[in-house]
């Protein structure tokens, strides 16, 4: 038999159905790829009796004819959802040993569908980060190397965990979040697929809150069809999720081939950065072309405010952030660090709890929601982000259906090889997937191609509002063309 | 009806005038919570009634509770208020172990209720009225319990999460009667609404009061809070005491500290919380996890619909249809349940239009103040509407006395019974017939020749003898016709 773990989801889901092979074999190989590629560190909790009971269940299910779309599928799970009686943590100190009582709604689905859990992936603390360095269980490593290099690289963040777990084969898919780039830059760093869908498509409820008006949840997938698949399972209304929308889900593999002859495709000009690697500009130009062979239309765009979204959301996320954050107080779950008082106890369990990213984030968020601040950082970031949306609002009233984009300003980097002194740095990685974000629309990476160093290189889709099959069938153009890639394994 | 005229406090250097502003923190009538389903009954066992969104379990969001924005609205309407069809929750941000998120969800810059009005009726038949500047929803904290250990404090999360109305009005207030008063309207008509039991005991009823003074007509003083009040007794004390500190600090030449107070009822005075340097920054913004509340005119003109009658409306319908004074009509509706059970003796009597005003003395002055001696409720009361009824019954239609039917009260206070059956029983009808009398008012105005003398002259001491022939006939007699046979028979 061949590797098990070599098969994309589609094809998995073809050999369950055929009886190739079982979900428990499926599960034990994928099992046996986590234990080998500890070193990665990817997973943060590795829940195996709990992937073999699922997997035997799925098995039972697939016997009677009785499988769910994702029947037998194993799956890792990002740590900042909550998985019912399985520790969560987000990643952070501060909660210790939580576990919850309570499954989110995304991972509660993908189980009523069938899938199997293989255990807590790896992200940043409370996916505030952009290499997955800021992890209170320490970095990921990307399978990805540079060509005769034995430095290890980060997988991107927040979901660094997800998008290594998933190049690496040690799970067929992953759940993932993204608030400012936290799927589609780890997707784009390892040469995974990875969606943030339009705000309000997946549910909230159950996934530790970054900043609520920006966080989403979406999958990172092997290949653009592996995530329509995981996505179909993911995405619905919640009433538990009040900025869920309830409007139906739609068969997203079945826009998977569908021609985009005659789609407009927006190249805006503001993406085009001074200093920009002529490897990202190459790559740019290459999916423009790939697009227009499959008979797309390209535009050249405006979106002039784009300058000014990286700034307003590091406003506006720690903002959120500093208030969703202000739950851990040591009081209810979680660490508890004793003081002489109320207070010192919150400042002990704060300051031993948080990571020093979140710490800085907390106070900056507390800095501009401050009297005195409020109207000169909040709210004009709030003017800013509504400016934001009109931006891609005016493209899309000229007919663009999506806007083609690199997905980061370069590929992976070494571990503690940016933001050591200045932060911005790390920021600037996600200058090009935070207007997304600000905008509510959905996005995709896909893998494009590879920088002269062998390192894997994404580019962005940006669709419409609640329009993610256009993207995956873009998507899916791109991956044609693109090639996959596979990292060779050295773990 | 008479605008009122305040008290002014006398200082030393003249005059003072209170200016006062109250913040009420009403808890709303509903089954759950505001953005929980847990449920809101009263004296659980602690943290028995708190889901995982009101223990702020990570990853929990908030959905709104759709009742209690309606009752906020009907409460909204019942103040005259303007309703705003678009209104935004808000994080106040602050740390207490009261408050599981680290933030209350209120509303801050866009209340679901905007201004409005309340008419406050005082003694003398003044009243004044008071503007609302606007009534918000928000949620209730835990409570801490610092009782059940030496070194430790427990919090109990049952009430965490209430919804409560903070209804705040303007600094229309200038005196602790019109404060009293106020907060007594305002209970009455959240309890006519049903949207607050108003039991102030319970907490259910709030009230944070701001008090300033300044010479009459000068501009606004430097105020003080004084939080947390729930009685509205030590509410008038509090703002006597604080009237009095404000006006003694200035008089000596010294200024307001702008402060949160607390009072003491037993010592009688407020004293400081903290400072106006000390209050927190609660970094108020828009809650991300909630989508503003809209809801369409029609929403509101079907609650406007189904809206109970209020007091003052039920008091204008009174004094037309009864012909009560003012005064009655206010007494009777000023607790729902009083007015209730007055409407409940109405819809009994035989004749409502005769009998009506009857009634309201009837309910006010017997059955009131003979419940108010006992110290008892009205839910209570040992006499029922259906037998009040049927003793004004009896009155109207001549078949016993005033002075007969208080024994006749006084019999079905005690030992209950049908009036009318009890009226035969005993013997207790009213005697109609002049021949049976007749012999009476002879006796009497044979045995007092000299004041029957007199009554040609004094006509209003015909009174002495109605009054002798009622005592004589056991108050049975008609007084009418008693009234119509001495007239005959002293000649006048």
């Amino acid at each position: 038999m061949t590797d098990l773990t070599s098969l994309t989801l589609a094809e998995a889901r073809k050999g369950l159905a055929d009886k190739t092979f079982t979900s428990l074999e499926l599960t034990d190989a994928h099992l046996n790829a986590i234990e080998a590629a500890r070193v990665l560190n990817a997973f943060v909790m590795e829940t195996p009796d709990q992937a073999r009971a699922m997997a035997r269940e799925a098995d039972g299910k697939i016997a009677k004819g009785d499988a769910g779309p994702l029947a037998g599928i194993p799956l890792g799970i990002k740590d900042l959802f909550a998985t019912k009686g399985v520790r969560t943590t987000a990643c952070s100190k501060i909660l210790g040993n939580f576990v919850p009582t309570y499954e989110s709604t995304i991972t509660s689905q993908l189980w009523r569908d069938g899938a199997v859990m293989l255990g807590k992936l790896n992200n940043d603390e409370f996916a505030m980060g952009s290499a997955n360095e800021t992890s209170c269980f320490g970095p990921v490593g990307n399978p990805w190397r540079r060509e005769g290099s034995n430095t290890t690289l980060v997988p991107g963040g927040s979901s660094g965990g997800s998008a290594s777990a998933v190049a690496a084969l040690l799970c067929m898919g992953a759940t993932a979040t993204d608030t400012g780039g936290s799927i589609r830059q780890p997707a784009a760093f390892t040469a995974t697929v990875g969606i943030k869908p339009t705000y309000g498509r997946c549910s909230r409820w159950g996934i530790v809150a970054f900043a609520s008006s920006l966080d989403q949840a979406g999958p990172i997938a092997r290949s653009t069809r592996d995530a329509a698949m995981l996505l179909r399972s993911m995405a619905g209304h919640d009433p538990k999720d009040t900025t869920s929308v309830d409007i139906p889900v739609p068969d997203y593999e079945a826009a998977i081939g569908k021609s985009v002859k005659g789609m407009k495709i927006g190249i805006p000009k503001e993406y085009r950065l001074d200093g920009m690697p002529a490897e990202i500009e190459k790559l740019w130009s290459e999916g423009a072309a790939w697009l227009k062979a499959a008979g797309a239309e390209l535009v050249e765009v405006s979106l002039p405010h784009t300058k000014y979204a990286l700034p307003a959301y590091y406003i506006v996320a720690p903002a959120e952030a500093s208030s969703n954050l202000a739950r851990y107080d040591g009081v209810r779950y979680g660490l508890r660090e004793q003081g002489k008082n109320i207070i010192e106890q919150y400042e002990n369990t704060r300051a031993e709890g948080f990571g020093a990213e979140v710490r800085r984030r907390v106070m900056i968020g507390t800095y501009v929601l401050s009297a005195g601040y409020y109207d000169a950082y909040y709210l004009r970031a709030q003017k800013v982000r509504t400016l934001i949306k009109k931006d891609f609002e005016d493209c899309f009233a000229m007919g663009v259906d999506a806007i083609l984009t690199p997905a980061t300003p370069s590929a992976a980097f070494g571990i503690g090889e940016k933001g050591g002194a200045d932060p911005v740095e790390m920021y600037l990685n996600d200058i090009f997937t935070v207007t997304v974000n600000m905008a509510g629309l959905p996005g995709i990476a896909v893998p494009a191609g590879k920088d002269a160093q062998g390192l894997p290189l994404g580019l962005q889709l940006i669709g419409r509002p609640f329009e993610e099959e256009t993207l995956f069938s873009l998507g899916e153009v791109i991956e044609q063309a693109a090639g996959r890639f596979t990292p060779a394994r050295w773990w | 009806m008479s605008t009122a005229t305040h008290k002014l406090l006398k200082g030393a250097t003249g005059d003072w005038e209170m200016v006062i502003g109250m913040e009420i923190h009403a808890q709303v009538t509903s089954n759950s919570k505001l953005f929980s389903g847990a449920s809101t009954t009263f004296g659980g066992e602690p943290n028995s009634h708190v889901s995982l969104v009101d223990a702020a379990m990570p990853g929990m969001l908030p959905v709104i509770n759709g009742e209690c924005v309606r009752q906020a609205v009907r409460t909204g309407l019942g103040l005259n208020a303007k309703i705003n069809l678009r209104s935004v929750f808000d994080r106040k941000n602050y740390f207490y172990p009261d408050s599981p998120q680290g933030y209350q969800i209120s509303q801050y810059k866009s209340p679901v209720v905007g201004e409005g009005e309340v008419l406050v009726e005082l003694d003398g038949g003044r009243s004044v009225t008071i503007g609302i500047e606007r009534l918000h929803l928000e949620q209730d904290a835990g409570k801490l319990m610092h009782d059940q250990s030496p070194t430790m404090s427990y919090v109990d999360l049952n009430r965490c999460g209430v919804a409560l109305m903070e209804i705040v009005s303007k600094p229309d207030i200038r005196d602790a009667e019109q404060a009293k008063a106020y907060v007594t309207k305002l209970r009455s008509i959240l309890r006519y609404l049903g949207t607050c039991d108003g039991d102030m005991e319970k907490g259910s009823l709030r009230a944070d009061v701001n008090v300033s003074v300044r010479k009459p007509g000068a501009p606004l003083g430097t105020r003080c809070e004084i939080k947390n009040m729930n009685s509205i007794t030590f509410i008038g004390q509090a703002i006597e005491y604080e009237a009095r500190r404000q006006i003694e600090i200035l008089e000596d030449g010294g200024a307001i500290d702008q402060e949160t107070r607390l009072y003491d009822p037993n010592k009688g005075e407020t004293r400081s919380m903290r400072s106006k340097e000390e209050a927190h920054d609660y970094r108020y913004f828009p809650d991300p996890d909630l989508l503003p509340l809209e809801f369409s005119q029609s929403f509101v003109d079907e609650l406007k619909a189904e809206l109970p009658e209020l007091p003052d409306q039920k008091k204008t319908r009174f004094v037309a249809d009864f012909g009560l004074s003012a005064y009655d009509a206010s007494v009777l509706v000023a607790e729902r349940e009083s007015a209730v059970f007055y409407e409940t003796v109405l819809d009994r009597l035989a004749n409502r239009a005769r009998d009506g005003k009857m009634a309201a003395n009837w309910v006010i002055n017997e059955l009131f103040g003979r419940l108010n001696k006992e110290g008892r409720e009205i839910a209570g009361s040992p006499v029922s509407s259906e037998q009040l009824a049927a003793i004004i019954d009896l009155i109207g239609e001549g078949t016993i006395s005033g002075k007969i039917a208080k024994d006749l009260f006084e019999i079905v206070w005690q030992e209950g019974g049908d009036p009318r059956a009890l009226v035969e029983s005993r013997s207790m009808k009213q005697v109609t017939d002049l021949s049976a009398i007749e012999k009476v008012v002879d006796d009497i105005i044979a045995a007092n020749p000299d004041k029957a003398a007199q009554v040609k002259d004094k006509p209003q001491s015909l009174g002495w003898f109605v009054g002798q022939v009622m005592k004589s006939s056991g108050g049975k007699a008609n007084p009418q016709s008693v009234n119509d046979l001495l007239k005959s028979k002293l000649g006048i």
